[in-house]
């Protein structure tokens, strides 16, 4: 038997204080069928900890606020349906360890918003044409179907465990550039600072990130490889350095 | 006394979905400093959640279609309750609301000519919504979100108003909260927007987000705005009814939209008994004119068969659903069966993309080979703070709304669609007269310092009190009161008996206790957004007891007809010293040259 055929009880550990003080709180809750670890944690708010901190908003896997760590691996909340779990085994519900603790299961994600400030913005090329085919989207759009939950940023080693915030803008923002670099009508030239600021050179194509996404974006194979290869045309080719030499093009698209 | 920190702006706009970004753009353009306030991070406004589409009279599928056929839609669906003017500037200005939206970087699905795709809804006559698979207000908020960031706004995260300032009998600033450490921020400002969205927190079944609560509503109103149309609740067809994790959570109407087809448990295709005799020749006849139908929107292409049933008007569809189960044939779970897996399952898994997921994940269904389950959940408020339909001024000076807290451009129903274009619309129109307003007027007004003290004693009272009872517990018997008593069908015995419940639950809610400090605490947190729902529930209770006939999503069981008297007339509820007050006002009157429009010569039937 699982969780979530009903009737039934499952345990939650649940991270409860900041980062100066903190400990993990056993709960109990009655478990109901379909039920997500959001519901219990709604739950034990209403019933036994009133101030338990957590984001949500839609409840329905669309709007990225419910990020955090069930039993250690990176996931929204409001998809982790009970009955996936082991029967009989805590569910442990901690905070993404990669931003800042404010308090119980909500981080500090301030840092996403100020990387998403600095890229060049969509900038339509003059006298471009607002004709284009489905075809001709396909791509960007799987990039645009990111809820910014910043799960791969909080899985991604460069910024969890090496800490290098400041040098990478993390795979969410690389999904951003290249949902802007495939857009059919834009002008702008990111890959400057696809380079230097996002440091794209720092991933190593782990694809930890698409593990974790939860709107299966192809992050590593459809949006870093393709820019990585763009900067390494750019920067490192020999051929299409004397092509721009001779041609005066960028190579841009 | 509490010390607080202080921001000066020319104009604060309140909320970051679709109508705060597009009124803060807007009023930022204009040459204005400008605050964004949000109580959720950024670009996690309800917007976010808009799966269908947003409506514009593009003409791309449907080349009859234009803004006078819009207009009638419109006004049609919201039994001619609508503000005409604003029916009349949301369909005439929509279409350029969408390009600009893809001249700013938003991606839309294409036709077969590489334009914008636009797909069919409920009560609109032709194929109107442009959209992005099933996640259209995603892309709107994205795009609204990224041209923000680069106009030079300042944006205020996880913030919450909790009351407006006045200058005598002009807004002043506001009072606010940040969640995440529960520190005091007073804002000076020369003009507030106001678009903090819904009411559907009141509700137990509904498919809003913590964030609807009615802060906006609440705050107009003690502000001394008047609202109207309050009792005008949109209860949206087809909401999850399994398993009770989800129930309430969306089903969109494009998968209506999409050729999606209701059956109550004997199979009966149901809709058919349900349409107004008077709008009975907008729909096919039989199964196979539907099915033709479908066909051709499958393809994108024009044709003179007529939509499906399921494509009635939303209030229609709901009360069918629910006549239907209470006429003991319901689906197993107490809802009915929708069904699209008649369709190629590559096609349902390209075109409503996040269902297919919503339903296999959260409810073990292949929705493209079983029929869904869904029944009726509270989705929308029709009314709201009453507005200039050309600024988004409100009746106090220096307050101006937008969205869907405020009202009049909906009527009594709302088209599906019509949401997302009203935030574009009225969002830009908005912000564009609260800048022109704050220009307008020299110097900031003076903030009163005896409001503030006044206002952050009562914020903080709940966290020192020695007892009370949960906020949670409150919240839970007004959803209850209000599931029960002021639901679909409504009826005078149930409506006073609300009201003396209210009653009692806003004393309940005054005298709650909050455990646990100010960083981060929900309970805290919900002890105000209760208060303010309780201001809304009356006020819905208080025009629903008033509005003596059924129109629209306003269904009353001792009054099952229109009321011609009742169809000239908003009702408006205003604070006075002793209590709300809701009386009937006159709606403003249509100019001929758009009355002319309604003859029956014009109309062509599509
Ligand atoms: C599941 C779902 C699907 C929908 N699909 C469609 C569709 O396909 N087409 C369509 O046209 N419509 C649709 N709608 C309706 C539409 O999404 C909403 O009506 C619309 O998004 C409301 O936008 P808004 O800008 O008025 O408010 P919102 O987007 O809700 O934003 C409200 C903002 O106000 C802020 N706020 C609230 N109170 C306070 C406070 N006290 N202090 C500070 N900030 C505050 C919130 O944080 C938030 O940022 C749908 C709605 C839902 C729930
Ligand atoms: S693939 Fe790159 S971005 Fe993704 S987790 Fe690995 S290092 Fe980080
Ligand atoms: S790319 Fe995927 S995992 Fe990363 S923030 Fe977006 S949705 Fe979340
Ligand atoms: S609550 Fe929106 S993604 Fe979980």
């Amino acid at each position: 038997m699982s969780h979530g055929n009903g009737g039934g009880e499952a345990t939650f550990k649940v991270f409860r204080g900041d980062a100066r003080k903190n400990e993990e709180i056993e709960y109990k809750v009655p478990v109901e069928p379909g039920m997500v670890v959001l519901d219990a944690i709604h739950w034990i708010q209403a019933n036994r900890a009133p101030d338990l901190a957590v984001r949500w908003n839609c409840k329905a896997a669309k709007c990225g606020s419910c990020s955090a760590e069930v039993n250690g691996k990176p996931a929204l909340m409001c998809k982790s349906r009970l009955d996936h779990f082991p029967a009989g085994e805590p569910i442990r519900v901690r905070p993404m360890k990669t931003f800042p603790i404010v308090k119980d299961l909500v981080t500090d994600v301030s840092w996403n918003f100020e990387v998403n400030k600095r890229i060049p913005a969509f900038k339509p090329r003059a006298n471009a044409e607002w004709k284009w085919q489905q075809s001709d989207i396909d791509r960007a759009q799987e990039f645009r179907k990111c809820i910014e939950c910043f799960l791969c940023q909080d899985v991604c080693h460069v910024l969890r465990s090496h800490e290098l915030k400041h040098q990478f803008a993390g795979p969410r923002f690389l999904v951003r550039i290249a949902a802007l670099e495939m857009h059919p009508i834009d002008g702008e030239d990111r890959l400057p600072f696809v380079k230097d600021q996002a440091g794209i050179g720092l991933c190593n194509i782990t694809k930890c990130c698409s593990e974790v996404c939860p709107e299966s974006i192809h992050i590593t194979d459809n949006a870093i490889i393709p820019l990585k290869e763009r900067v390494v045309d750019r920067y490192y080719d020999p051929v299409a350095m004397i092509w721009r030499a001779i041609t005066g093009k960028n190579g841009k698209k | 006394m509490e010390r607080y920190e202080v921001h000066e702006h020319d104009v604060l706009v309140v909320g970051a979905g679709g109508a705060g970004l597009r009124a803060a753009i807007e009023a930022s353009a204009m040459g204005c400093s400008v605050g964004l306030v949000t109580k959720s991070l950024l670009g996690k406004a309800h917007t976010v959640m808009a799966e269908g589409g947003v409506a514009a009279a593009l003409a791309h599928v449907d080349p009859q279609d234009g803004w006078e056929t819009h207009f009638r839609d419109t006004m049609k669906g919201g039994s001619f309750l609508n503000h005409w003017r604003m029916a009349q500037l949301h369909a005439q200005e929509a279409p350029d609301r969408v390009r600009e939206l893809e001249q700013w970087g938003a991606l839309f699905d294409r036709t077969k000519d590489g334009r914008i795709l636009q797909r069919a809804f409920g009560g609109h006559t032709y194929k109107r919504l442009a959209h992005v698979g099933d996640r259209t207000g995603l892309e709107m908020i994205r795009t609204l979100q990224d041209r923000g960031v680069h106009q030079g706004f300042d944006v205020y995260m996880e913030v919450t108003l909790t009351r407006l300032l006045k200058d005598g009998d002009r807004i002043a600033g506001a009072v606010a909260y940040r969640r995440d450490d529960g520190g005091i921020v007073v804002f000076r400002a020369k003009a507030v927007v106001l678009c903090t969205g819904g009411v559907g927190k009141a509700w137990r079944i509904t498919s809003n987000s913590w964030e609807y609560t009615a802060d906006g509503q609440a705050l107009a109103y003690d502000a001394g705005a008047e609202l109207i149309d309050m009792e005008f609740v949109q209860f949206h067809p087809t909401g999850m009814v399994w398993p009770p994790g989800v129930m309430g959570l969306l089903v969109t109407e494009g998968v209506r939209g999409e050729g999606g087809i209701l059956r109550n448990r004997q199979g009966e295709r149901f809709m058919w008994k349900y349409l107004p005799e008077a709008r009975r020749h907008e729909y096919a006849a039989d199964e196979d004119e539907a099915r033709r139908w479908v066909e051709a929107a499958v393809d994108a292409k024009q044709t003179n068969d007529r939509r499906p049933p399921e494509l009635s008007t939303r209030d229609n569809v709901s009360r069918a659903i629910y006549t239907e189960v209470k006429e003991g044939r319901g689906s197993p779970h107490g809802g009915v069966f929708l069904d699209i897996s008649y369709l190629p399952a590559d096609r349902v898994k390209r075109k409503l993309p996040s269902m297919y997921h919503q339903f296999m994940e959260l409810a073990d269904v292949d929705i493209t080979r079983t029929p869904m389950e869904v029944g009726p959940t509270t989705h929308y408020i029709m009314g709201g703070i009453r507005v200039e339909p050309d600024t988004g001024a409100g009746t106090v000076a220096g307050l101006f709304a937008a969205g869907e807290s405020a009202a009049g451009m909906h009527g009594a129903n709302r088209l599906g669609g019509n949401s997302l274009s009203d935030l574009l619309v009225f969002g830009r129109r908005a912000g564009a007269g609260a800048a022109a307003y704050a220009k307008g007027l020299g110097s900031t007004p003076a903030v009163n310092e005896a409001e503030i003290e006044a206002e952050v004693a009562d914020l903080l009272a709940p966290l020192s009190r020695g007892q009370g009872e949960s906020p949670y517990d409150v919240h839970k018997a007004l959803q209850e009161c209000m599931q029960t008593l002021v639901g679909i069908y409504r009826s005078q015995a149930d409506l006073e008996k609300a009201l003396e419940e209210l009653e009692r639950l806003r004393g309940r809610a005054r005298a709650v206790r909050v455990e646990g400090s100010r960083v981060y605490n929900p309970g805290w947190h919900l002890a105000r957004d209760v208060q303010n729902l309780v201001t809304a529930s009356e006020a819905i209770t208080r025009g629903a007891l008033l509005r003596k006939e059924s129109r629209g999503a306003h269904s009353r069981l001792d009054f099952p007809n229109m009321d011609p008297q009742l169809g000239t007339v908003n009702m408006c509820a205003v604070k006075t010293a002793g209590g709300m007050r809701v009386s009937p006002t006159p709606l403003p009157q249509m100019p001929a040259e758009l009355k002319a429009l309604f003859e029956p010569a014009k109309e062509k039937v599509g």
